[in-house]
Parts: C-alpha cells; structure tokens; sequence
C-alpha cells in the first residue's frame, strides 16, 4: 500500500566526526562519537558503525557517559536538548529541555543537571572550546582556560583563582592557553600552549604560592591533552599528528607515535585506560592500544578547505570521488556513508606544518570505462614557479587498484583550469584533453613505445592549440566523442578530435561561460552552457542559439543514463534545483530553496536497480540520484519518499490502539446484547494482532495462551473477579507509572473523552488493559 | 600510522639513443680486425659455399680470405692494372673480375693462372657477374656496353649498347638465367632479357647509379646512387617504392641481412646504416674512420667486411653466444638462488598459525636523516662525491625536498669555505641543465642572500661566484638567441598555415640576473 509521495531531499551522510571528542565505553567495545545531528556507536574492533543515535534537530555538540549507567549517554545539541540514549540499542531514553549547549561536562561522580547549572553561573567568559575546561579531582575543583588565563574554581570553599601568564616571553613563542586537563588522583592541572609548550600546575590552591613546570616537545600548538584514567601518563598532540606519552613525574621518558594523519584535535582515554583514541583533522577517529600501537582507523568523508576536484563518480565501483587528505583522491561509498579507500596521488612525505605549501590534488577525471584516471597536482609557493604534474593512473584488474602509468611534469606553463576524457566506450584510442590559463589545450592520447617492448605504453601529447589568445576555461566531449567544445571565454569553440579542425565558434555575449555540456541520448544536438547570468542552449545543428533563460545558474550537471539536466541557481541567499531536458521548454522538476548558501558540487550517481515510477515529476530520479555537496561538508541527496502509508497499517499495533479501535467497535455495537458471537468480533482484532505482530517481539507462547483461555473464560464469572482485578490494577498502575507516563497520559485522556460505558463494557476494558500492561511490564522487565 | 613516503627520485628520460634489439643486435660484434692493402679496396664478395671465403678487390690484386684468418688464404696478382669486381660464382669454384685494362679475367678458386681472358671490351670493365646458369658471364665496361660471353669457348653472345655512359654495376638473377641489371652512370637501371634484343625495364634513379641489389625473391630491386638508396618494384614494371636519403654523401654500396629483414648501405661519408626493410626506416649506423667504398656482409650475419678509401679492410665478426655466456658466467659469483628462497617458499599447512613479520623498508641514508630532520646532513650526504657526480638527480631531488619542507634554508646556512664551494661546484655544474634550473636557481639565490655577508673573505668562493655570473650571463645569451629563432619559425609557420591555429611551445625561461 505505498503510494510515491514527494520527493525530498535527504541528508545522507559525509558529516564531520572529528568535531568534538569521542567518547569510549567502559568495555572498550563501543565508540561513540557525534556526527552532525546524531550520535554515531563505532565498535572499537571492527570500525563498522553499529547505530546512529538520530533524534537532535541540531548540531550535537556533545555526548558522554552517563556515570551512574554505563549502557547509556548524554547528547548535547544546538536546538537547545539533552537526549539520554541507551547505545546498545539505539534507543532514546528521555529528552531534556535546556538553554543551548555548547558543551557538556561530568565529573566522575556529579549529577549533570546541577554541574551545568553551576557552570553557567560560576564562571564567565569561558572559552566555547570543550578542551578549555576541565574537573579536577573527583570534581572538587573546575579549571577553564581562556587567552592567558588560567582561572580554578572551588566548589567546596566556592572561590575562584586566576593564574595569568606574561603575554610574550620570548622568540615570539606565544603562551596562549589551549587545552587543560586534570589529574585524576593528584593536585596538578596540565595546560597546553600554542608554542607547544605543556605546563603542569601545581599548588593551585594558593594565590601566591603557586608552581609550575615545563615540558617541551611540541614545535607548534598542542591541541589537546588527556590523562590515562590512573594518571601515570599524560597524552598529548598536536599538528604534528604525533602523539607525545608523557611518563608523569618521570616527563624526560617520552613515547612517541609519529605519523598518524592530519593534526591531532582531541585526545580521548577509555575507561579502563587500555585504549586511546584520537581525534584528526582529517576527519579520522585512530584507536590507539595502550601499548601505543594502532588497532583501527575510522575515517570519515575528508573535506578540506575546499573541494578542488569536482565530485566525480568511479565508473566502476560507484564511488564517490574528490579529493581527501593532502595529496589523497578518496573513494567513497554513498550507500554505505563510508570511505573505500584513499590513493595517494602525490607519494611524498607531508609535513605537518602550518604555511607550508604542499602539494594538492586539484583536478581528475576518469574515463568511461574506468581504466584510466587522470589527476593534476600543483604546488604554488610564492615567488617561485609553479609546480605541475599531470598523472596517468591505468586501473590494474589483479591489484584492483589504480597504477601510476605516466608522470607528465609540467604538461602546462601555468593552472590547469579543466580537463576531461573522450566519452566512447568503443574506441581503442583513449583521449584526454587538459586546458590551462597559459591559454592553450592540450591533448595527450596513449601511445605505444616507441622502440623497447619492455615498457608499457605511455601518454604522450598529441596535439596542442589555441584560440586568439585567450583562456580556455572548460572543455567537454560530445556523447559519442566526435566533437570538442573548448570554452575560451566568451566564445566557445567546437573541434573535430579526428582531425583537429576548428569547426565552428559559437557566442553569446555577454558574459564568459562558465560551465559547458553536451545533451546526451536524444538530445545530442543540443550543447549547454551557463553564464553568470543566464542558462544558454545551442543547436548544434544550426549552430544557433536554441534558447536562453536568466538565471544565475552555478552548477549544471547532466545525467549519464538520461537525457536530463540539472541546474543548481542561486537566489537571493538559497539554492533552487530545476531539472529539464534540453530539448523541452518546461522543467522537468523544481524545487526551491534546496538549501541555504551555493550549491558548487553536485553529481549524478547511477542507481543499482532501477525504479519504476510513473509520475512526471519524479521520473528523473528513476535511473540516478543525484547527490549535492552543502555548505556544512554534508553529502544530501534528493529521494523519492515512499512515505504516504495508509493509516490501518501504519499505526503501530500498540495496546492502546486495541483498547481504542475495540472501544469504537463496542460504541457502534452497544446495542446488541452480550453474546458469544459479539465477544467474538470483540476479540477479532485481538487474534488478528496475535497474527501479525513479529513473533519476536510477542510474549512466550505459553504466557499468551493462559491469556487467550482466560479471555474465553470471562462470560461466565465475571462479576466475582472485577473488585480483585480492580486492586490490582491500580496497583500494577501505579507500578508502571513511573516507566511509561506519557503513553498512560494518552490513555488517560482517551478515557475521559469517552462517554460512560455500561458496567460490563467496563469490566471488559479494564481486564483487557491489565493484560497488556503485565505484558509491557513483562518486556520491560526483560 | 604510515610510514615515512621516501624522497621521491624524478625520473628523467635517457638521453642519447634508444636501446632497441636492433641496437643490441649490431652492437654485438667484436671489436674490427684491420688489414691493410694495397690500395682503396673497391669490391668484397663472399663466396656462395661454406667456409664462406670472401674474395677482396684492392688495386692490382684479388685477396680471398677465410673467415677468421687475418692472412689471404689465396691471392690473384695476375693483373696488369686496377682489378675490379672480384666475384664467385655460385658453387664457388671460379672467381671472374675485370680489370683496368678492358680484360676480364677468369680463374680457378684454387689455381694461380686465369683460366680464360675475355677480350672485347675497349675500355676498363667495372662489372663481372657470372648467370645463373654457370656458364656465361655479364661484363660491364665504361665503354658503355654490357656484353654476355660464353665460358667454355670464351665467346662473345650478345653486346647490349644503350647505356648512354659508363656502366659501373649490375647483378643477375639468382632465378632465371637470362635476367640481368645493369646500373650506369646515365642515371639509369636497366633490366635485361638476353632472350630479346633489348632492355625490358628502365628505371631513372636521378643520379649516377652505384650499386644495384636483388631482394632474395627477386621482386624488389635496390639502387644506390648519389645520396639516394631507391627501391623499386619489378613486379609492377619498375614502379619506384621508396626513396631513402639518409646519407649526405655519395651511397657506395649496398647488402642485405641474411634474412632479408635489414638493409646495409655504405657511402663516402664514413656511415653504414641499417634500414629497416618493412617500413625503411633507420635502425642502426656504424661508423668508420674513413670513406667506404664496398660493404659485404657474410651468412647469418657472422661478419661485417667493410673497405674503404684508405685502404684498410675492417672486418667484424659476430660474438659468439659461448662467449656472451662465459662473461656471464665469471661475472656470476654470488650465493646461489637456493639460498635467498630457502624457507620463505613454504606453505602454510591447515592447522599452523602464522606469525606475520613486519617488513623492514630500506631507506636511504639521506631519508634516514630527513626522516629525523637533520636537515644539513642530508645535504651533505646527497652532496657525497659519488652521488654529486654519478646521480646528480639524487641530490637535486633532495634539495627539491628540503626546499618543499622549508628548511632549505637551514641546510644551506653554517657551512665553511670548502662545504660551500663543493656546493658552488655542483651549481655551477647543474645549473644550465633544464631539467634541474628551477631547484638550483632557487638554491643559488638563498646561498647569495645567506652568504653576502662574507663575499670577500675567501678567494676560492669568489672565484666560484664569478664563474656563476658568468655561466648565468651566457644562458640568458643563449635563451634570447632561441627565443628570436622561435619567432622567426613561428613568423614562417604562420605564413605557410594561414587558416590554422599555430601550435607554439612555450620555452622555458631563466627569469634570474
């Protein structure tokens, strides 16, 4: 009974995990750590995500154990809630309505109600950083850090002391505080600075009397710092993404852990101390044994500073693909939200330091078939040349994974603005065109060895030209391959690949043209291309302009199994999809403020089963799906929502719903008279529930059937068991209170609703509620 | 954790030749035994039956050699001017040649005395062949005529009188025994029938025609004359196939490979080269210290007999694949393969666990020390002597990666005169190359920014300095000689393509004074 309802656009994965600092359970089995609007469980061995805990509106902004239940957690959100959930099941608990949080902190043995009541009078101008405050000691004393300031609060005396720092000691190293942490048995307070120094506090609780001590190994600043749970060691780390083990009161001997990923944002201990874990900058969780060796690696879709490849698609595995880590193209998977692989374009050593230019990954394409990739990496240092290489990745079918094949240093005097491969599946010759702001283009093709048979074919360039000097700023291959579009500003110019002819230019001032692609399937002939200003059409048949719409269109994407398009325009401060086909005036599909802030990267991935819907408007969607990127690194997607459901199934088949649905059944039946035949349609619903209820979740067989004789029994004695039932049932009520008070709320007010019913009516009511409250009690209990 | 990525080495194409089979095919000859003769060696013919003699036509004599003896094994000194054109016949008992003297003269393999003398000629005979009939002989003569004689009575057949000059060579068919070719120096091949009257077939080479060669099926036909090689197809009537001009001076003689897969061609510009025969192009060249005048090659390739204008016969014999084999063999005194794969080829049974060993990486000393950032010193150890002068891509990869890491700088800064010189040196030695000009200009500038303070001190860095001003003077010369060559070919390109885009290559700059 599922009727195709709207479409919708979803969230479907690619948020940060690396946003705040993941917590471990007291079994070390579990991870929990927030992910965009839900809490995400990891199991700490496999990597694989066990739950999503989804249920907040808001960013999470924090999650932790709850001390006094180690199976469940505490969740902080920007829309203003705490959520408890039970993580081994997934299920949310209870909502708390509070002020917005930013943070939330527990010390081993406080109610969190009272402390974040506390924490919001005592201390002002704290730092919105979580890593800027700490609990000390069995949570006798608060330390927050801010600027140069490091100021502990007492809660026994209710006193407060503030430490400051000279604001420059020397050679420019700042003493910025970044991070505190406490010991947990001793008075010492371990605070990291952004020279990546670490200073350890201690006889804090004299004004004057203070000490404290250095450790330095860190060059740059130490993000975060964390004490092992018996505090014989200290953790640190910082962008160096090396994490420092600090032997306490013994701080010359030190562990290191070099090379872990990108920088190294929080630092979390298990529990019982026998696994660290690591937050990084790129989006990574590494589980670290307490011997310090890594045990797993949870990486999350990396997004940089900015998405210099496009979002492509592999053509073989389905994966998305863009540029991950510095110098890394990732591979990920949509449908399982998690990353495949990385390749590593660059092959050197990155080093961790800030204004450092490193090589990047800025352009790929792949071909059709997926055996060849080409990647562009640049390293631009000031007054020093560009660096440029273009890279020919050939897919190797025993290793399934990409081989180097040829390494083109400098193809370009200057930025490669596009570069795509000939489409055609069925030529032998593959072809691949690069333009740059050096005003040319270029096409390289695979070219056989030229003497030894030793070596593999390579790429060479074939063929290079240009356009009146001006800068070519994207190129597009037609479907079947035989025609080049090259945009040189304002004009677009066609050529023949076969023969390298310029054969026609095509213009439409003004306005340069910004994105260019070719219709597909029956509209071939048509060519497109956007403005700043307006969305253009062009036969190509007549070389003509076919039509023109104004909008300011960022991103045009086409569909590769279908002949339709879609447009991303940016308005007046949110994005509006259309998506049309060259060939029809009217859009296919629209829809307004998809979301807030531009749309820049958007692609069309290829569905696995193809759908049959007939609606016009969702017809689109039938073949592909297409996913965009938001502003907030979050991948969305656009998909047909099978919601409208008819209500008789979708109503849950709780208890209360019997007693509500039986209750109208005896109001339309009240005047017949009580009979056998009556009892039974009563209890027609019952039956058909027993039978369609899962059989896991139904009570034991036995348990049931004492029930269901006992409910053919009644007729007879009724009268002498309703006054004993009744105790008991208020009784039992009173029991269950505490457990399900909003359902019994409802219960309660369907009750009152309802006019007086006859005496057997009644009885009959209250004997069916009491049945299914033992047996909620019973699943409860289990 | 991932391990330390190692500097990564460019690596830049070879320069020079291209390493080929072809390459490795002629390369594998001994080094040339020379013998001197008497005069310009002007013909060399192998002899058709094992042990493949070949007969050597220098002046006055005809020397036949063994084919490893560096002593003639028989000589032919009957002759009372210039010999020429020594050459067996197919069962390789007679030897004919003619002479300056218009005689030709015909011997037993094994006498002393000619057998026959054909007189007819009046003027020097520059071509002998015998047909393949055994039993007549083709002359040439610079009397412009080509005569036919019969061996037994010593007879003139036939006189063919329409080279219009001297004629200068000429084969006949392996196949048929009437077919003949004559080239002359009418710029004329003419094909021959004795059965008719007149010529057949007349193919105009263009010049002077030197050489003319048979394909072994005897449907191609090589000439050689001038600085061109032409090849032409009999079969369709003489229709030219490819003209060759690889030489840039007179082509002398030609060969074929044993399996006909390799042409030879010897000119007075002291190459030998090697055609390709399915697609004539050049595979490989042999040069000679002096003009060439005849080329033989023997069966199978075994050696190359070449004479030349100083008289010196140079001959080179093939290696012998026991040879190659015994070098290999001495070279061989490592631990036997046995040895590395002893244990590690064995498979894991069901029930055993396996304890997995981490594989060391080898690191190079240098990314040992960068790996711990000592950053001078590996500078200094890819400044090492071997390095700096073997693999100098090695210590410019470095500097690439200390210049990426930023602390080029660091590593350049705190050195003494003599470090700083050995660096000055490998600059001033690299620098122009362009592979390595946009890391050593960078490294050149911040050893002057880091250094000026103590120019002055040290004569030798001075001297060092002045050298580089100088180096870098004479680049900037040169790149502004090239960029004015580049617009002038790009003047001439636009003028001969008025419709066309002009392809031009950027060049890469030296933007530093």
């Amino acid at each position: 009974m599922v009727e195709h309802g709207d479409i919708r656009v979803v969230h479907c994965g690619g948020s940060k995990i690396n946003f705040r600092d993941p917590v471990i359970t007291h079994d070390s089995r579990f991870l929990l750590c927030a992910s965009g609007e839900a809490v995400k469980v990891f199991s700490t061995s496999t990597e694989e995500c066990i739950h999503e805990l989804r249920g907040h509106t808001g960013l999470v902004t924090g999650v932790l154990l709850r001390p006094s239940n180690h199976l469940q957690v505490y969740s902080s959100s920007l829309d203003g809630t705490l959520r408890l959930w039970d993580f081994t099941d997934g299920i949310l608990i209870k909502v708390g309505q509070r002020f917005q949080l930013v943070a939330v902190h527990l010390p081993q043995s406080g109610d969190q109600m009272v402390e974040a009541q506390e924490l919001s009078a005592v201390l002002s101008g704290v730092n919105p950083n979580p890593a800027a405050i700490a609990f000390g000691r069995g949570g006798e004393f608060i330390a927050s850090v801010n600027d140069l300031q490091l100021e502990v609060y007492f809660f026994k005396k209710q006193k407060s002391y503030r430490f400051f720092l000279k604001e420059d000691n020397k050679k420019g190293g700042w003493n910025t505080f970044t991070c505190v942490a406490c010991h947990p048995k001793d008075d010492c307070i371990a605070t990291g600075h952004e020279d990546g120094k670490i200073r350890l506090w201690r006889n804090f609780n004299h004004k004057k009397e203070y000490t404290y001590s250095t450790l330095h190994w860190h060059h740059s600043t130490v993000s975060s710092l964390c004490f092992t749970p018996e505090g014989t060691n200290l953790l640190s780390g910082g962008v160096e993404s090396v994490l420092v083990q600090w032997r306490y009161n013994q701080e010359s001997e030190r562990d290191f852990l070099p090379r872990l990923g990108g920088a190294i944002t929080h630092i979390t201990v298990s529990p019982d101390g026998s696994l660290f874990c690591t937050s990084h900058s790129d989006n990574k969780i590494t589980i670290i044994q307490s011997c310090v060796k890594v045990s797993a690696v949870i990486q999350g879709l990396v997004k940089g500073d900015s998405i210099r490849t496009d979002l492509m698609m592999d053509p073989r595995s389905k994966a998305l693909v863009l540029n991950g880590k510095p110098g890394h193209l990732q591979f990920y998977s949509l449908q399982r939200d998690k990353l495949l692989y990385n390749l590593d374009i660059v092959q050197q050593e990155y080093i961790h330091e800030s204004g450092l230019q490193q090589f990047e990954v800025v352009k790929a394409a792949f071909d059709a078939s997926g055996s060849w990739l080409a990647t562009v990496e640049e390293r631009h240092q000031k007054a020093a040349e560009l660096e440029l290489n273009l890279k020919l990745w050939a897919f190797d079918e025993q290793t399934q994974s990409f081989v180097l094949n040829t390494t083109i240093s400098a193809p370009h005097d200057a930025q490669i603005t596009a570069m795509c491969f000939c489409q055609p599946t069925d030529s032998q010759t593959t072809l691949l065109v690069s333009t740059s702001k050096d005003g040319h283009f270029k096409a390289w093709q695979l070219a056989a060895p030229a003497h030894t048979e030793d070596e593999g074919p390579s790429w060479l360039c074939d063929f290079v030209s240009a356009y009146h000097g001006l800068v070519p700023e994207c190129c597009s291959f037609s479907a079947d391959g035989s025609l080049l579009a090259v945009v040189f500003q304002e004009v677009v110019t066609v050529w023949s690949p076969s023969t390298w002819e310029l054969l026609t230019t095509l213009s439409q001032p003004p306005g340069a043209v910004s994105d260019l692609c070719f219709g597909r399937l029956s509209c071939s002939k048509y060519l497109l291309g956007t403005t700043a200003s307006n969305l253009l059409c062009w036969n190509l048949l007549t070389c003509s302009l076919e039509w023109t719409t104004s909008m300011d269109v960022r991103r045009l994407v086409a569909d590769p199994l279908s002949e339709n398009m879609a447009a991303f325009c940016y308005q007046s401060g949110s994005t509006d999809l259309f998506v049309f086909k060259p060939s029809e005036p009217r859009p296919l599909f629209s829809h307004k403020a998809v979301c807030s802030g531009k749309v820049t990267q958007a692609v069309f991935a290829p569905r696995e089963e193809m759908l049959e819907s007939c609606e016009e408007s969702s017809q689109w969607l039938n073949r592909s799906q297409l996913y965009f990127l938001t502003h907030f690194s979050l991948i969305t997607r656009f998909l047909l929502s099978p919601l409208k459901l008819v209500i008789d199934d979708s109503v849950a088949m709780t208890p209360f719903y019997l007693l509500l649905g039986k209750h109208r059944q005896q109001q339309q039946e009240t005047a017949l008279p009580q009979t056998s035949t009556s009892l039974l349609l009563l209890f027609f619903p019952f039956f058909s529930q027993l039978l369609q209820t899962p059989a896991h979740v139904l009570p034991s067989t036995s348990y049931l059937c004492s029930m269901f004789v006992q409910s053919l029994l009644i007729s007879a004695h009724a009268e002498e068991e309703m006054e004993s039932e009744k105790e008991e049932e208020d009784s039992e009520e009173e029991m269950e209170s505490s457990r399900s008070k909003p359902e019994l709320a409802a219960a309660a007010a369907t009750e009152s609703d309802t006019p007086a019913l006859t005496k057997a009516q009644a009885r009959e009511l209250r004997r069916v509620r009491k049945l299914d409250h033992s047996w909620l009690a019973g699943l409860l209990d289990s | 954790m991932a391990s330390f990525k190692p500097t990564k080495i460019q690596v830049y194409p070879k320069l020079g030749e291209k390493v080929t089979q072809d390459t490795l095919y002629w390369k594998n000859y001994k080094a040339p035994v020379q013998i001197k003769e008497f005069g310009a060696v002007t013909s060399i013919d192998f002899s058709p039956v094992t042990p493949h003699n070949f007969a050597v036509t220098a002046f006055t004599r005809i020397h036949i050699y063994g084919p490893f003896s560096q002593e003639p094994v028989k000589s032919f000194t009957r002759f009372k001017d210039t010999a020429y054109c020594g050459r067996f016949r197919s069962d390789g008992q007679l030897l004919v040649a003619g002479c300056e003297d218009s005689v030709v003269r015909l011997f037993d393999v094994s006498g002393k005395v000619a057998l026959r003398l054909f007189k007819g000629h009046t003027k020097a005979v520059h071509l002998t062949d015998f047909t393949s009939d055994r039993y007549q002989i083709l002359t040439g003569s610079d009397d412009y005529t080509c005569r036919l004689w019969d061996i037994p009575n010593a007879t003139e057949l036939t006189t063919y009188t329409e080279h219009t000059d001297y004629i200068r060579c000429g084969v006949t068919s392996k196949l048929n025994r009437d077919l003949f070719i004559t080239g002359s120096y009418d710029h004329t091949v003419k094909l021959f029938d004795a059965r008719v009257e007149k010529s057949v077939i007349t193919m105009d080479h263009g010049q002077p025609v030197e050489s003319v060669l048979l394909y072994p099926s005897e449907g191609l036909l090589v000439s050689a004359g001038g600085r061109h090689v032409k090849v032409w197809d009999l079969l369709k009537g003489g229709q030219p196939l490819v003209s060759l001009k690889n030489h840039h001076k007179t082509v002398t003689s030609l060969a074929l490979s044993s399996n006909g897969q390799r042409l030879l061609s010897a000119s007075l510009d002291r190459h030998v080269k090697v055609y390709n025969t399915t697609n004539y192009k050049v595979v490989h060249n042999f040069d000679y210290a002096a003009s060439i005048l005849s080329l033989g090659l023997a069966p199978d390739d075994a050696s190359i007999v070449v004479g030349m204008t100083n008289s010196i016969l140079s001959i080179k014999h093939r290696k012998n694949q026991e040879d190659s084999k015994e070098i290999a063999g001495q070279q061989r005194r490592r631990p036997s393969y046995r040895v590395f794969v002893k244990g590690k080829n064995y498979v894991p049974k069901q029930d055993d666990y396996l304890v997995s060993k981490p594989v060391k990486e080898h690191l190079a000393k240098y990314d040992k020390q960068l790996q711990r950032f000592n950053v001078s010193k590996a500078l200094d150890t890819a400044l090492g002597t071997y390095i700096r002068f073997r693999k100098p891509e090695i210590t410019v990869a470095v500097i690439k990666e200390l210049d990426r890491r930023g602390t080029l700088k660091n590593a350049l800064a705190g050195r003494d005169e003599r470090g700083l010189s050995q660096l000055l040196n490998f600059i001033i030695g690299n620098l122009v190359d362009a592979r390595f000009t946009p890391v050593l200009v960078t490294a050149a500038e911040m050893i002057l920014d880091i250094y000026q303070s103590v120019i002055g001190q040290s004569p030798v860095v001075d001297r060092q300095l002045l050298r580089l001003q100088d180096l870098v003077k004479r680049e900037i010369e040169f790149q502004k000689d090239l960029l004015e060559v580049l617009g002038m070919l790009d003047t001439m390109f636009a003028s001969s393509l008025p419709r066309k885009e002009v392809p031009c290559s950027g060049i890469a700059t030296l933007d530093w004074v």
